[in-house]
């Protein structure tokens, strides 16, 4: 599981010691109230605390180029929005990256459970990873892999607030080293 | 195009064009308007541009979607997404995601000529026995119905200005193309759209 034990500014959050908690802090404080997600076992933590906080609206959608597409609307409407996926999600976004987010300027916020690294058992998931960093280097888009708990706060909040300010989209990669990722187990 | 291998509907075929500037004529209260990929936003751009109109230049399918953004972050605004039936074929699981949001601020148009026009004319896999607006109400929009002319379209919007759940209007067209070219500036038809929801300020 998670590494860093230790946290210099200590917060109000119920979980504030949790990956999961980091981000949700996070995303508060940067008034980012709407996160479509398509699931990942990796997130179900994070998930579940969003559906339960009235601060977020926070739900399902059938494909991640969905939620990206509702967050762009949101983003035009005035509301900031994060989406959630898993790395095969993320491979279906190179279009709607291309020809939506990266044209129009929109800073849309993605974070990504990393899957097919660090003990992956899916081998269509090991190749899959592989094509999501030159998709993100090839469009020039910002991205940040995060390992550590002790700087999680850190490269969330300044991203968030770059990508805001620059109009322009980042990913926030989730490694197994920061989530514990996921094991084969049966 | 198309209108003998369809299923039988009493429904005219229309005009993409005219539904669309019958459509506009009646915005008397700043909606947002977001037209889908292709003639469906070449025709918007052709009634006439308005401040809150917004223009999708690729991301094929993801207009009912980006209207939703919009419906969901401006709820006491009236948002319409106008859409064509390939570009819908492409996201279908977004019908069941407005049907759970429910948002009643929201306008659906499916434009239906059962073709690609601005391909070559190609029929989608849909043309000959799909029903797009059945289509619809299993995923949960009630509300949905075929425009059977123009008069009812209109009557239609009408009614989905005050209604209390998401409307989806679908409209058989014919296979014209698009009667304008929007002008492909992504980032000043980002900004104007953001200027004209007052979510911006010009400098």
């Amino acid at each position: 599981m998670a590494v860093a034990e230790q946290r210099t500014s200590p917060q109000a959050s119920p979980e504030p010691e949790t990956w999961y908690g980091i981000i949700q802090q996070t995303l508060k404080r940067n008034d980012i109230r709407l996160v479509p997600y398509v699931p990942d076992r990796v997130l179900t933590a994070l998930i579940r605390n969003l559906h339960a906080d009235p601060f977020f609206t926070t739900f399902p959608t059938a494909r991640e180029e969905e939620a990206v597409g509702i967050a762009s609307g949101a983003w035009m409407g005035g509301m900031k929005s994060a989406v959630l996926m898993q790395t095969s999600g993320f491979a279906t976004l190179a279009n709607v990256l291309a020809s939506l987010v990266a044209p129009s300027q929109i800073p849309l916020i993605m974070f990504v459970s990393e899957r097919g690294t660090l003990g992956e058992f899916n081998l269509g998931q090991s190749l899959v990873c592989r094509t999501m960093r030159p998709v993100l280097d090839s469009l020039a888009i910002e991205h940040h892999t995060c390992t550590r708990l002790d700087e999680l706060e850190f490269i969330c909040d300044r991203s968030i607030k770059q990508a805001v300010t620059t109009q322009a989209p980042v990913a926030l990669i989730l490694n197994p080293l920061l989530t514990g990722g996921k094991v084969f187990d049966k | 195009m198309n209108a003998q291998t369809k299923p039988a509907r009493n429904t005219k075929v229309m005009n993409r064009f005219d539904v669309t500037s019958r459509l506009v004529a009646k915005l008397k209260h700043e909606e947002a308007v977001i037209g889908g990929i292709g003639n469906t936003n070449f025709d918007l751009w052709a009634a006439g541009h308005r401040p809150q109109n917004w223009y999708m230049l690729g991301s094929m399918g993801l207009a009912f979607p980006i209207a939703l953004g919009v419906a969901l972050a401006q709820p006491k605004r009236r948002v319409f997404g106008l859409e064509g039936d390939g570009s819908l074929l492409m996201q279908l699981g977004c019908l069941s995601t407005i049907a759970t949001l429910a948002p009643k601020n929201l306008t659906m148009v499916v434009m239906d000529n059962g073709i690609y026009q601005i391909t070559g004319a190609q029929p989608t896999p849909a043309a000959a026995h799909t029903d797009l607006v059945a289509i619809a109400i299993a995923s949960g929009i009630a509300n949905s119905a075929w425009a059977a002319d123009e008069e009812d379209f209109e009557r239609l919007i009408d009614q989905s200005m005050s209604a209390s759940v998401p409307t989806l209007i679908g409209v058989r067209i014919d296979d014209k193309p698009g009667t304008g070219t929007t002008k492909r500036d992504p980032v000043q038809i980002r900004e104007r759209f953001m200027l004209g929801l007052g979510v911006r300020q010009a400098l």
